[in-house]
C-alpha cells in the first residue's frame, strides 16, 4: 500500500535539501527550527545554495551552520554583520545572510548592525527576537518587555533602572541604507508562510543590490520564558505582538 | 616594475599592500597610522587592482570584516595603533581559532590608556604573548626601516597563507612617520584561488565549508589546540629571523628591535670608537623569538643590554633564552620618549660593564 503512495507525483511536501539531516538541538516548540526551515526553503527555491554564504551568531543558533547546508562562518558575539560585510565586499555576486538573536544584534552588536545597515550592505539579516537571552539561560535582553521577568530581572524589567526595550528594527527602517524591513513570526503555518515570502523577497532584492534587508521574526523561547510551547505562543501573541507589531515597516517605493 | 621612491613609512606600507595583491583592507583612523587608509583611499586601488578599501565604524568591526573576507580565502589586511589594536584582540583570538590568514599592522604609540601619539614599543607583550583569550600566537615581524615595512607586507602574506595564521607587523610611530628611500616590488596579481577551507559557496557533492572556532566537546577543542601548537612549533623551527652586527668579537651585546635597534646601532658604533667591543642582535621575528642566537652568544659575552621603548618586555624573552648564562639588563624610555645613543652607551657602561 505505502509503496504505491510513495511516488513523485504524490509528493506534496518534503524537507528541503538546504537543511542537513542533523538533529536540531533547539528546545521543543522553539521558533528557531521553523525559522531555519523557512530560510532554507527560500534558498532552495531560488536555486542559490551554491552561491550562498551564511553567518551564524553567538546565541542559541550558534550551531546554525550544522543545519543549513551552505557554506557558513561563525562570528563572534554581535559581529555577524561586520563579518558579512567582509564576505559581501569580496564576493559581491554571492548571497550573504546573517542569522542573529536579539542579544547578538541589538545589544553587543548594535554598532555593527546599525552601520552595516547604514552603509546599505547588500545582505539579508534574519533577526530572531525572542525578548530574552536563550543560550545563556534566560537573562534580560535589549528587547525584553517592560515588567517581563528574566533571570536578571527576576521582579520584572524595571525600565527606570534597566532601560527600555529597544525597537531596533524601527530604527533600522529609518536608515537610508536599509531597503526592505519587515517584522514576521513563524508560530502558525500562516505566519510561517508569510515569513517565508518576506525572506524570499529579501533574497531577491539582494540580487538587485538594493541595500540591506532585515527580516525580524518575533519568536518564542519556551525554556527561557518558563512556559510550555503552546503557552509561550499565546503569551507571545498577547504580549510581544502589541509591542512588536507584525507587518512591513519599510517597503521599497 | 620595481621602483625607487622616497616615501613615508605608512604610505609605503599602503602602496605595498596594493602591490602585494591585497583583496581587502578594513581600517579605522588613529594616529600615528591614519596615512595608511588615507593613502589607500586616495590611490583608489579598486580602479588599480580591484582591491576593496573600507573605513569601518570601529576597530572591532574592522577586524571582524577581516575575519569574513579572510575566511573567503582572500588576502586581507587591517592596520591600527595601540588603543585600536586592543579592540581587535577579540577578533584576533577568533581568527586564530578559525585558522585564518591575514595581516594586522600595529604602528605602536605610547600607553597605557589613550596614552600619547608618540612612538613606543610597549605593545610587545600584547603582540607576542597573546592579548586575546586562549592559547594562540601571531607571527610578529618588526621592521626597522621603511624598506622592511614594505618587504614584510609581501612576506607577511606568504607566511599568513602558509600557516593560516595572523601575521602582525609590529612597527612604531618613528618608522610609520619617517621618509626613506624605498624600493617597491612589482605589482603582483590578486590571486583568485579557491582554498578548500574557504567559504566560497558550497560545491556540488561536497560538504559545506564551515569556518568556526567553536568546539563544544573538550576532546575536539583539545585537538584544535594540539594542531595549533604543532603549527607554532613548526613556525618556531622555520621562521626565525634576526640580524647580528659585529657580534663575532663582541664582549658585550646590545639587543633591540625595530626603530630602537637603529638608535642602538649608533650607540654600538660610539662604543666601538671608545674601544668597547660590543655587538648588536636585532630580532626581526619577535615571535618566533630568535632563541638560538642568544643561546649561542650568551656564554661568549660578559653581559647583554636590551634597549626598548618600554618598561622591559623583550628583556623577558632574552632572559629566557640566555637562561642565566650571562647577565641581562634592560634600558628603556617610555611614554613616547626616544632614547639617545649617548644615554644607551651610558646605560651599557653603568649597568653592564660597570655593574
Ligand atoms: C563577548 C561575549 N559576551 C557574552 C557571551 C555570552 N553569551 C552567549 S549567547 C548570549 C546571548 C544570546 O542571546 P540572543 O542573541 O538573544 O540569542 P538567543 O540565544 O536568545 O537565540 C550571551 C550573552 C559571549 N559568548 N561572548
Ligand atoms: S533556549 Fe529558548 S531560544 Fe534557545 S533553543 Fe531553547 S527555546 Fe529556543
Amino acid at each position: 500500500m505505502s509503496e504505491n503512495l510513495i511516488k513523485p507525483e504524490n509528493l506534496v511536501y518534503k524537507k528541503t535539501n538546504v537543511l542537513t539531516d542533523k538533529v536540531m538541538h533547539y528546545c521543543p516548540g522553539c521558533g528557531h527550527g521553523t525559522a531555519h526551515r523557512m530560510l532554507a526553503e527560500v534558498i532552495d527555491e531560488l536555486g542559490i545554495q551554491e552561491q550562498t554564504i551564511g553567518v551564524a551568531p553567538v546565541g542559541c543558533s550558534v550551531l546554525a551552520y550544522y543545519y543549513f547546508d551552505v557554506d557558513m562562518q561563525e562570528a563572534a558575539h554581535g559581529r555577524a554583520t561586520a563579518v558579512a560585510t567582509g564576505i559581501k565586499r569580496v564576493f559581491p555576486e554571492k548571497y550573504v545572510f546573517t542569522y542573529q538573536g536579539d542579544g547578538d544584534l541589538a545589544a553587543i552588536g548594535t554598532a555593527e548592525t546599525i552601520h552595516a545597515c547604514n552603509r546599505g550592505e547588500n545582505i539579508l539579516i534574519v533577526f530572531i527576537n525572542n525578548g530574552i537571552y536563550g543560550m545563556t539561560g534566560g537573562q534580560m535582553a535589549p528587547t525584553t518587555l517592560p515588567g517581563m521577568k528574566s533571570s536578571t530581572s527576576p521582579r520584572g524589567r524595571d525600565v527606570a533602572t534597566m532601560g527600555n526595550p529597544l525597537k531596533i528594527t524601527e530604527i533600522i527602517a529609518t536608515l537610508p541604507g536599509s531597503y526592505y524591513v519587515t517584522r514576521q513570526s513563524v508560530h502558525t503555518p500562516g505566519n510561517a508562510r508569510k515569513a517565508k515570502r518576506a525572506l524570499k523577497k529579501a533574497m531577491e532584492y539582494q540580487k538587485e543590490n538594493k541595500g540591506t534587508c532585515l527580516v525580524e521574526i518575533v519568536s518564542n523561547c519556551p525554556s527561557g520564558w518558563k512556559m510550555t510551547p503552546v503557552e509561550s505562543n499565546k503569551w507571545m501573541e498577547e504580549n510581544m505582538f502589541p509591542f512588536y507589531p507584525l507587518g512591513d515597516i519599510k517597503v521599497p517605493q | 616594475m620595481k621602483e625607487l621612491r622616497l616615501m613615508k613609512g605608512n604610505e609605503a606600507l599602503a602602496e605595498a599592500a596594493i602591490r602585494a595583491g591585497t583583496d581587502a583592507y578594513f581600517g579605522y583612523p588613529i594616529t600615528p597610522q591614519s596615512e595608511i587608509i588615507e593613502y589607500l583611499m586616495h590611490e583608489n586601488p579598486y580602479e588599480r587592482t580591484g582591491m576593496v578599501v573600507l573605513q569601518a565604524e570601529s576597530e572591532v568591526a574592522a577586524i571582524n570584516m577581516v575575519y569574513g573576507a579572510a575566511a573567503c580565502g582572500k588576502r586581507t589586511m587591517t592596520s591600527s595603533s595601540s588603543p585600536g589594536i586592543s579592540l581587535k584582540q577579540e577578533g584576533l583570538s577568533y581568527i586564530a581559532g578559525a585558522e585564518l590568514p591575514c595581516i594586522v599592522v600595529n604602528i605602536v604609540r605610547g600607553g597605557p590608556g589613550l596614552g600619547t601619539i608618540q612612538p613606543s614599543q610597549s605593545d610587545y607583550f600584547q603582540a607576542v604573548k597573546g592579548g586575546g583569550h586562549g592559547d594562540y600566537k601571531l607571527i610578529v615581524l618588526a621592521p626597522a626601516t621603511v624598506q622592511e615595512t614594505v618587504d614584510f607586507v609581501k612576506l607577511g602574506y606568504e607566511l599568513a597563507f602558509k600557516y593560516r595564521n595572523t601575521v602582525m607587523i609590529l612597527s612604531d610611530g618613528i618608522i610609520g612617520q619617517m621618509m626613506e628611500k624605498v624600493e617597491l616590488f612589482e605589482q603582483m596579481p590578486r590571486e583568485n584561488k579557491d582554498y578548500e577551507w574557504a567559504t566560497v559557496g558550497k560545491k556540488p557533492g561536497k560538504d559545506s565549508v564551515i569556518v568556526t572556532s567553536l568546539y563544544l566537546k573538550s576532546e575536539d577543542q583539545e585537538k584544535l589546540n594540539f594542531r595549533l601548537q604543532a603549527k607554532y612549533r613548526e613556525i618556531e623551527k622555520a621562521e626565525v629571523r634576526f640580524e647580528t652586527i659585529m657580534t663575532e668579537d663582541a664582549e658585550y651585546l646590545f639587543t633591540a628591535f625595530g626603530s630602537c635597534a637603529r638608535i642602538t646601532r649608533k650607540a654600538m658604533e660610539m662604543a666601538r670608537a671608545k674601544g668597547i667591543k660590543v655587538g648588536l642582535v636585532r630580532p626581526i621575528s619577535l615571535y618566533p623569538f630568535p632563541v638560538k642566537i642568544f643561546e649561542e652568544l650568551a656564554p661568549k659575552v660578559k653581559g647583554i643590554l636590551t634597549v626598548e621603548m618600554n618598561a622591559g618586555q623583550m628583556v623577558e624573552d632574552v632572559r629566557l633564552a640566555v637562561n642565566g648564562k650571562t647577565k641581562v639588563e634592560h634600558y628603556g624610555r617610555f611614554g613616547g620618549i626616544i632614547p639617545s645613543p649617548e644615554e644607551i652607551l651610558n646605560a651599557l657602561e653603568q649597568k653592564i660593564i660597570g655593574g
